[in-house]
């Protein structure tokens, strides 16, 4: 069974200046599920979620991603290794063009980002895959437009397209749905679903039936530490995590 | 501050760009020739638009304010006199030898800074020029507050045959190192390397989350800053004849922040016509306006700021809707 668990934590704290933001928390993502992260506000979701993604350093614990420790490994490295993250608020690079923010993270394997003595032409040979993802996330007419004139769940779709170029093993997504309409969170679902066939997912999502829809498996958190897991149907039922949510955002569950 | 870069060109070169830099070369050259303007000012305006550009190539490609680049300036025009005056070498060596003082300098002085962002960046990059300057003023070899002065006895000849004695020889020799330094900036921001500064610039954190080791393209950057501000410091010591503290202390790591912003952070072209504009009031207005000319630049920095962000050259980037 353990050689199935893609990403491990075990004893995870954080500690702030005397503020335990993550308290010993013990985490074991199955390779190939959506797993999803929940809890009620300030329950140390984005803290933990920081953690795994490397952008904090833990105060003690230990993370292994396919068997390996990358407790102390820099951001920059464990996306090497295939783990990679997306983040709260759209993270795409405005002044580029939808086409260029693609083919920015194609380029790092190309090996070539160091010279700065060639001409940018030599990236044209990734264009048409850079396309491809682009079609891939329904971006096709897209192409030729910067970034920022997007609309907010094509952002979030070119971000995923982006993600998705390093044909990652793993991805975190920090809550994906995060100030999007109807229309933009069922594409992004049927997005989420398609891209998590072949590779594992974790994810902070504060929607609760995108929660329900997509997740194998769901991991609660209540100030810093785990305080349930289980399948939806499972967690829902669980007295504590009703009583952890109706402390705070009552109607929660959906 | 950069947020009003104007979208990034498609691919390859635009032909506008082949325009404006055919515009720039003839003024260049119609400004000398036909126009009659004295050549040692011109070269000199030169030297410094090619300052600016290097400067340009940190604030305007990734993002990074270096509120320290007359160390680079400075120390490069230095050693280019002290190549000139102690050991005799001929000016193209004394221009090279600068360019790598500085771009060593530019390796020590990035180590440190690339660490830090936003305003502990500059003040990192400002506390070590200071720290520069204070050599340049303490040391022997400086020639302390005197600078150091290339003597009359130097044999001026560059690349065996070019008579720097000469003042037109001179700003044809100053405009080929320009357009080489100018060249060399085009290329290294529209290359593989320049696309991820672009990145770097646009989204630090999205650039390391798809595993770019984001310091070291910057230091890569600022290096290639150093050593092309080193450049120009180094070419101008030619033009002035002298090395001096000036070009050393901060006041000079400031006048090429005003030159880019006057200019147009981020554009190519803008840091150039930033640099004419400035030296010009600055000659223009030493013998007139004296030690007005300080206030009179606090105010053009100021209008910058207030009215016209964008810089000159960004705004007319902004009517013809064409990235310059």
């Amino acid at each position: 069974m353990s050689a199935d668990i893609v990403l491990r934590t075990e004893g995870l704290t954080k500690e702030f200046k005397g503020f335990v933001a993550v308290k010993n928390v013990s985490l074991a993502v199955r390779r190939g599920t959506i797993h999803a992260l929940i809890g009620p506000n300030g329950a140390g979701k984005t803290t933990c979620f920081n953690l795994l993604t490397k952008f904090l350093t833990p105060t003690a614990g230990r993370i292994t991603y396919s068997g390996q420790d990358i407790t102390y490994a820099s951001p920059a490295d464990i996306a090497r290794m295939g783990l990679v993250r997306s983040f709260q608020i759209s993270a795409v690079f405005p002044h580029l063009t939808s086409l260029e923010n693609v083919r920015v993270a194609l380029q790092r394997k190309m090996g070539n980002s160091f010279h700065f003595w060639k001409s940018e032409r030599q990236l044209q040979s990734l264009d048409g895959k850079a396309g491809e993802l682009l079609e891939a996330v329904g971006l096709g007419q897209y192409r030729a437009i910067p970034a920022v004139e997007l609309p907010y769940g094509r952002k979030r779709a070119l971000e995923i397209a982006t993600t998705l170029a390093l044909e990652p093993d793993m991805m975190l997504l920090d809550e994906p749905m995060a100030g999007m309409g109807h229309e933009d969170i069922e594409r992004t679902q049927a997005l989420i679903r398609r891209v998590a066939k072949d590779r594992t997912v974790l994810m902070v999502e504060h929607n609760m039936k995108v929660v329900a829809n997509l997740s194998d498996t769901i991991t609660v958190l209540a100030r810093g530490e785990v305080l349930a897991e289980g399948s939806y149907a499972e967690v829902s039922r669980n007295p504590a995590v009703v009583q952890a949510y109706m402390g705070s955002t009552g109607h929660a569950h959906g | 501050m950069i947020a009003q870069a104007p979208a990034i060109a498609a691919i390859g070169t635009p032909r506008h760009h082949y325009a404006a830099f055919a515009v720039m070369v003839a003024l260049a050259a119609l400004a000398q020739g036909a126009f009659g303007i004295y050549p040692v000012f011109l070269a000199k305006v030169l030297c410094f638009a090619l300052f600016a550009c290097a400067f340009n190539l940190l604030i305007g490609f990734v993002g990074l304010l270096s509120f320290g680049h007359a160390a680079f300036w400075g120390s490069a025009a230095y050693a280019s006199a002290h190549a000139a005056a102690k050991w005799g070498l001929p000016p193209e060596l004394c221009i090279l030898f600068a360019a790598f003082v500085a771009a060593a300098l530019g390796a020590v002085i990035g180590g440190f800074a690339i660490r830090r962002q936003g305003i502990y960046f500059a003040m990192i990059t400002l506390a070590f020029a200071q720290m520069i300057f204070f050599i340049a003023l303490q040391a022997k070899f400086t020639g302390g507050e005197d600078g150091l002065q290339i003597p009359t006895n130097y044999r001026r000849i560059a690349f065996g045959f070019l008579n720097l004695r000469d003042n037109a020889t001179l700003f044809w020799f100053v405009l080929g190192i320009f357009l080489i330094g100018f060249l060399v900036i085009y290329r290294v921001i529209h290359s593989p390397f320049g696309q991820v500064l672009k990145a770097i610039r646009e989204n630090q954190p999205r650039a390391i989350s798809l595993g770019y080791h984001v310091d070291r393209y910057k230091l890569v950057a600022f290096v290639l800053s150093a050593a092309l501000a080193g450049l120009a410091g180094g070419t101008k010591v030619f033009v002035t004849g002298s090395a001096a503290l000036t070009d050393v202390n901060w006041p000079m790591s400031g006048e090429v922040v005003l030159m880019a912003l006057l200019g147009g952070m981020g554009t190519i072209f803008g840091p150039v016509a930033g640099a004419v504009v400035l030296i010009t009031i600055e000659e223009f207005l030493a013998e007139r306006a004296g030690a007005w000319v300080s206030v009179i630049q606090g105010g053009i920095f100021v209008l910058c700021v207030l009215a016209f962000r964008r810089g000159i050259v960004g705004e007319l980037a902004r009517l013809l809707k064409k990235p310059l």
